[in-house]
């Protein structure tokens, strides 16, 4: 008790947390994250980018004499009174074998449910969306890919970071994260309209239309680089 | 009301001169000779008292920042006597070490080639600098931009030091970069026609900014990521090690680079590979907190393969410039130095100090917007000061939906709307208050165009390698970098492992360097390379506690840079 009256002296305001079920007081404010690391944990496992883009530190916690679970990202969550705390370091992934360039998507075809047959049984308990630390709505984009609609589950399920929580709840064993993986590269390879201006300008380059040029400046002094540089236009922003 | 009291008053001022701000347009672009001047008295590169000369090595008489110094020079994590090399756990062609948007790259195109790959990763397949990039990737691909254009920008942007070849090499196969991406599934914004929708970027001269929202570096990653499994699937010759940094490289008795040493991070075993040829791919140093700043980096940039290349007697090039991206969070602590995107300004939104005036251009390059803040904030007391003790500079996002109609934030920045949001903050209708953080390393290994180094059977690509981007890199050139010199990599290093033949292994170059650091009086510097920062709390709570926003309390080496062997 003796550090936690200190605290108060110093004004830091110390919340009581569970760390797999170890008691520990920390200052009020830091992410889960931080918290681990001011417990003195040097972490290997369960970090990342620490920007909550890399799903490596999906958190499963519940608070004292309330079972019901929830989800985080620990680099991104704060702690709160009372929080018991797990990382799940490493979700195990089944993935269907296939070929993005052998996966051309035919009308009436659902190559999603032929990679995934496993789709079908999802009866929609909606665990996964609750368990989604980026609030995506994971069993719409799930309806979604059962009807083959690959635009849909891009859309819905751009903002994964596939951190697996959502196979982690699903009672049938459905693995959205990966599915909708698939749903993405499909639709990214084949169903977004071509760039003519892109492809006109790979074939440009191939054929050399651009070295003289940039022989010409790559030969260049600096101070005619500048003064080229100074005196280029520049195109407003839009 | 997710902004303290303190800072309130600031931000109504900053919603006071919006309008009229709106009305007036930007602030005027610096002259050649004022960004010179502003860079050289305010950009963190000019402290002189914050580099010094290296000792020992290829490198030795030049100038590094004086953490990267103290890794350069450090001791080897290994006993090459207690080494039994000739039990190879891996033998394959190509070993790539990273795993981020250049070592996949390169993991792919190698096995491509014909290569047996295998790609070690010091923590999860795809757990890198990649992931978190943001904006965009750069490419000259529409009608009025041109190969030529992306490279005087990016000259321009990077002093006019960068090599001529490499800046080539990078606008020359940018578009079929995007086009390479596309093909394995990357879902680029488009425009309802097709055509890619582009933006403008801080230095660039022509809107040349190819995006998946604003979590472009996560979908360029995760089906880099998707392709090698797929692969290994599939049963072709690429192989991946997770949670096994290098410690350091293997030669062999013709002077040639010919594998590594991995470590298990958590068992402390340590696996050989033996390969032709080795591509490294580990990327930035963000985490060693160069000049106490905070960082966008991922947890496991650690400047790593400076490190072993500078073993091997590979050189650095402008090892002595690093990248403060102009807005890392400067509130709420609890997101100290993460990244704010540029695309936030692309859009439109503006930097404004303390009574709401704007200072800078918000479209400069990366070191000039960098340098006008800190001169806001240090010299002419204009910034914004938060409860623990940061300074920061407001950056103007409800412009953006003014701008460009409601709802554009949200379409545009998901990734931004939602990490503020966790911390109550509305970017639609708030602003965020920002500071430069630690962001990317300038220069890194010497490279060719064919991203070969000096030291035969040794490549490099990504960040870890140097010149492409002179002392300053634009926004998005360096999602571009990784992936033409991961290619560039891939493919040169299965050419070299085709043709070469290895002679016996040897750790010699350890036992030298460990010699060299004797006869230098360098025995006390720490190991290296530093594989992970060490955050874990040496004290017991709570007294005296800084939080997490007071970068003081990083101790990249703490108590326990133990050698663990």
């Amino acid at each position: 008790m003796a550090e936690a009256e200190v605290a108060e002296k110093e004004k830091v305001k110390t919340l009581d947390i569970y760390i797999m079920g170890k008691h520990y007081q920390v200052p009020e404010g830091l992410t889960i994250q931080a918290a681990l690391e001011y417990c003195g944990y040097n972490l290997v496992r369960s970090v990342g980018c620490r920007s909550g883009f890399c799903g490596a530190c999906a958190t499963v916690y519940c608070f004292k004499n309330d079972p019901q679970l929830s989800y985080a990202l620990a680099c991104q969550k704060a702690i709160e009174q009372d929080m018991y705390l797990t990382q799940i370091p490493f979700f195990p992934t089944v993935e269907a074998l296939y070929n993005v360039e052998d996966l051309e998507p035919k009308e009436g075809e659902n190559e999603l449910e032929k990679l995934y047959p496993i789709i079908l049984t999802c009866f929609g308990c909606n665990n996964c969306t609750k368990s989604c630390p980026q609030d995506l709505e994971v069993m719409e984009f799930m309806s979604a890919a059962i009807r083959g609609d690959y635009e849909k589950v891009y859309e819905k399920s751009f903002d994964c970071v596939m951190c697996g929580l959502c196979a982690a709840r699903c009672p049938q064993g459905l693995q959205p994260y990966v599915m909708a993986m698939a749903a993405r590269r499909l639709r990214g390879a084949y169903l977004a309209l071509e760039s003519k201006h892109l492809l006109g300008r790979v074939e440009e380059i191939d054929k050399g239309k651009f070295d003289a040029e940039l022989e010409k400046l790559k030969k260049m002094s600096q101070d005619e680089l500048r003064e080229l540089y100074a005196k280029r236009e520049i195109e407003p922003a839009k | 009301m997710p902004y303290p009291a303190s800072m309130e008053e600031s931000k109504r001022k900053v919603e006071a001169t919006r309008a009229k701000r709106l009305e007036g347009g930007n602030f005027p672009r610096i002259s050649a000779e004022e960004r010179t001047s502003l860079v050289s008295e305010f950009h963190p590169d000019y402290k002189k008292e914050q580099f010094r000369e290296l000792r020992i090595g290829p490198n030795k008489g030049g100038s590094a920042p004086l953490e990267i110094a103290d890794l350069l020079e450090g001791n080897s994590r290994i006993e090459p006597d207690k080494i039994d090399l000739s039990k190879i756990d891996y033998d394959v062609d190509v070993s790539v070490i990273g795993c981020g948007g250049a070592g996949g790259a390169a993991a792919l195109l190698a096995e491509e080639s014909g290569a047996n790959v295998l790609i070690s990763s010091k923590l999860r397949l795809g757990d890198a600098n990649t992931i978190g990039a943001q904006a965009g990737t750069q490419a000259c691909d529409r009608p009025n931009d041109s190969p030529a254009m992306h490279y005087l920008d990016t000259m321009g942007g990077g002093h006019y030091v960068n090599d001529p070849e490499l800046v080539e090499a990078l606008v020359k196969d940018s578009p079929s970069v995007i086009r390479w991406l596309e093909g394995l599934g990357v879902n680029w914004d488009k425009e309802s026609n097709g055509s890619m929708h582009e933006l403008s970027g801080g230095g660039a001269s022509r809107r040349r900014l190819h995006s998946c929202k604003d979590y472009t570096g996560l979908e360029e990653m995760r089906v880099i990521r998707d392709e090698i499994r797929q692969r290994n699937m599939h049963g072709r010759k690429i192989n991946w090690l997770e949670f096994e940094p290098a410690v350091e490289l293997l030669m062999d008795d013709k002077g040639q680079v010919a594998g590594a040493i991995l470590m298990n991070l958590e068992t402390r075993q340590m696996t050989i590979v033996r390969a032709k040829a080795v591509v490294i791919a580990t990327g930035g140093m963000g985490r060693t907190h160069i000049q106490g700043f905070p960082t966008t980096n991922h947890y496991g940039a650690t400047a790593d393969g400076l490190v072993l290349a500078y073993r091997v007697g590979c050189p650095l090039v402008h090892i002595d410039t690093m990248q403060y991206h102009p807005t890392g969070a400067a509130f709420p602590p609890q997101i100290l130095g993460f990244l704010v995107t540029e695309k936030v300004r692309t859009l439109g939104a503006e930097l404004v100090n303390c009574d709401g005036e704007q200072f800078v251009h918000p479209l400069e390059a990366r070191d000039t917007e960098a340098s006008a803040e800190i001169r806001e904030c240090k010299q002419r007391g204009k910034g914004v000061t938060t409860p623990t003790g940061e300074v920061g500079i407001w950056l103007d996002s409800p412009m953006i939906d003014i701008l460009r109609g409601a709802g554009t934030i949200a379409r545009e920045l998901p990734a931004m709307v939602r990490q503020f949001a966790r911390f109550n903050i509305d970017i639609a209708k708030e602003p965020m208050l920002v500071y430069p953080t630690l962001h990317y390393q300038n220069g890194g290994i010497v490279i060719k165009a064919d991203a070969s180094t000096p030291v035969p059977g040794l490549f490099a690509a990504g960040e870890a390698e140097g010149g492409v981007h002179g002392k300053n890199r634009l926004i998005g050139n360096s999602t571009l970098d990784l992936f033409v010199f991961g290619r560039r990599a891939g493919k040169a290093a299965a050419q070299w492992a085709k043709e070469g033949n290895l002679g016996k292994l040897t750790l010699d170059h350890v036992r030298k360097w460990q010699r060299e650091i004797k006869e230098a009086g360098l025995e006390d510097m720490p190991v290296s390379p530093m594989l992970l920062p060490n955050y874990a709390n040496q004290e017991r709570p709570v007294p005296g506690f800084q939080p997490l926003g007071q970068v003081s309390s990083y101790t990249p080496f703490g108590d326990r840079a133990v050698r663990w062997i």
